[in-house]
């Protein structure tokens, strides 16, 4: 057995390429803080998350999943962050269906000025799952 | 328009039989899709060409062995291509819908022949009773849909138990034999146009609508019991792992699904194969790991990719090696999303699929 360590939650987030990585390289270079459970995937856009990928990511055991894009009427390729809401909508009411916890996958749109919103984005989110605890597929085996 | 076809000598199949006929031969359709008997007994759909071949036509035999929307889209897909005859169930017409929404079909030079249905069996079933039967079995099953108060026929198809769109009304030619006193007459409903190219005028009116009204009350309550059944294990302490626990991953309710249309589909491709250290990996991460692996990724991305557009055929009940309630876990979810998005799979061509457009003045309370 291994020491019981403190539970730190493992954020995979799919950030769109135009706002909310840009908002993120902007936190950065802003030299503001915010909690290292974050872990980046940059995609051109937000329209671009396959529902799989936010899927592969829980089953696996990762504790929240954050998928940031632009403003509504803000996305670089017209409407793909319009597209993105809908399938994360069918995304959240398929997984609550199934019988898994909907509120680990986040959506939220970021812009590229916004590296403090992206920050306190991080620290919300951070603290709301470290709240719930680990992913419960994370001991599951035979998923 | 409606109209009747009296049924000579009680003999209904050879009635629609020679309706069929007048299709191919007043040049309406240049070929029919239709389930033909096969010279084994077993029903298979066909695309047929010549009129005498006709004769061995069996669209009222009560069994459905594929969804056979996916073979009318491939015929009717693109140019250059057929004027076709697609005679099919509601779910093969509401799956054909939505395959030409997918761009998977076309509508343009397909008439869709659609019967009233009801109830089929899986095809071991159907040629067990067929070899027993002193009657006939259509005949036993429309009889049945038409009683009040409605008996649950547990030898059907599951996905036919719970069906509450026996009937499909958009069709440009609709048998409507719900309505029919099937040893007499065959009530159609006929475009104007058709009826005309198939030198036919209006001359019936009424059916028995009200009987059907009474199966599909009785439908739907088998159908919420039957959600409210799979909803339990699905939110209980089972959840969709328990329930697709036997899943061994053959991709068989995939390949029979009519909707699943990819040619590349995800779980085909090499993405799933990994090093053999990543495996040990992943057994390490969490003590052990199940194989085939992904089952679970495999199924709620599917869920994710075409409940939407589930039109209930439950092909993939009945394809499933193991025994899995798959359809009714992809109905009862899939129903929860056409809520959520006011979407009906099937019910008109012309409106989009929900994944594929927005309003951009929607769920504003989402993101922010």
């Amino acid at each position: 057995m291994t020491e019981t360590k403190e539970f730190e939650p493992k954020i995979i987030a799919f950030l769109c390429n135009w706002c909310t990585y840009t908002g993120a390289d902007l936190a950065g270079t802003s030299r503001l803080q915010y909690p290292p459970n974050v872990r980046i995937i940059r995609l051109m856009c937000s329209g671009a998350v396959d529902p799989m990928y936010v899927l592969k990511a829980s089953l696996a055991g990762a504790d929240g999943v954050l998928i940031g894009g632009c403003h509504p009427g803000d996305c670089h390729y017209q409407e793909g962050n319009y597209k993105a809401r809908r399938r994360v909508i069918a995304l959240k009411e398929i997984l609550h269906s199934a019988g898994f916890d909907d509120d680990r996958v986040w959506l939220r749109w970021i812009s590229a000025s916004e590296g403090s919103r992206f920050a306190e984005t991080v620290r919300e989110m951070t603290e709301a799952i470290r709240a719930k605890g680990p992913n419960p597929l994370k001991q599951m085996w035979a998923v | 328009m409606k109209m009747s076809l009296a049924v000579e000598n009680g003999n209904t199949l050879a009635t629609l039989q020679a309706f069929l006929k007048r299709l191919l031969e007043k040049n309406l359709v240049d070929v029919l899709l239709v389930p033909m008997r096969t010279p084994g007994g077993t029903i298979t759909p066909t695309l047929v060409s010549q009129v005498d071949l006709l004769d061995q036509a069996d669209p009222l035999a009560p069994v459905l062995p594929i969804n056979a929307a996916t073979w009318a889209g491939k015929i009717s897909q693109h140019q250059p291509r057929p004027r076709l005859g697609a005679v099919l169930r509601s779910c093969e017409a509401r799956a054909l819908v939505e395959l030409t929404k997918m761009a998977q079909a076309s509508l343009e030079d397909l008439i869709i022949i659609a019967i009233d249905c009801a109830g089929t069996y899986n095809p071991p079933t159907f040629l067990e009773k067929q070899a027993q039967a002193s009657s006939n079995l259509w005949m036993e099953l429309y009889n049945a849909a038409r009683q009040t108060p409605q008996v649950l026929n547990p030898e059907l198809r599951a996905a036919c138990q719970v069906c509450e769109q026996p009937v499909y009304e958009a069709a440009p030619i609709r048998l409507r034999l719900l309505e029919s006193d099937l040893g007499q007459s065959l009530l159609l409903e006929i475009t104007s146009e058709i009826a005309e190219k198939l030198g036919w005028q209006a001359n019936e009116s009424q059916g028995m609508s009200p009987e059907v009204e009474a199966l599909i009350n009785s439908r739907t309550q088998a159908r919420e019991q039957a959600f409210t059944q799979i909803r339990t294990r699905l939110e209980g302490e089972e959840g969709i792992p328990g329930v697709f626990a036997a899943c061994v991953r053959c991709h068989n309710c995939m390949t029979v699904c009519p909707i699943c249309y990819c040619k590349t589909c995800v779980f085909k491709s090499a993405i799933f194969d990994h090093e053999p250290m990543k495996y040990v990996e992943w057994a390490q991460q969490k003590g052990a790991y199940r194989l085939p692996a992904d089952t679970m990724l495999f199924h709620l991305t599917r869920l994710n990719h075409m409940a939407l557009s589930c039109v209930g055929c439950g092909m993939c009940t009945d394809a499933c090696p193991s025994e899995l309630p798959v359809g009714m876990v992809f109905r009862s979810i899939g129903q929860r999303l056409q809520q959520t998005f006011e979407y009906l799979p099937g019910r008109d061509v012309n409106e989009p699929l929900p994944l594929v457009t927005f309003k951009a003045d929607e769920w504003t309370d989402i993101g922010v």
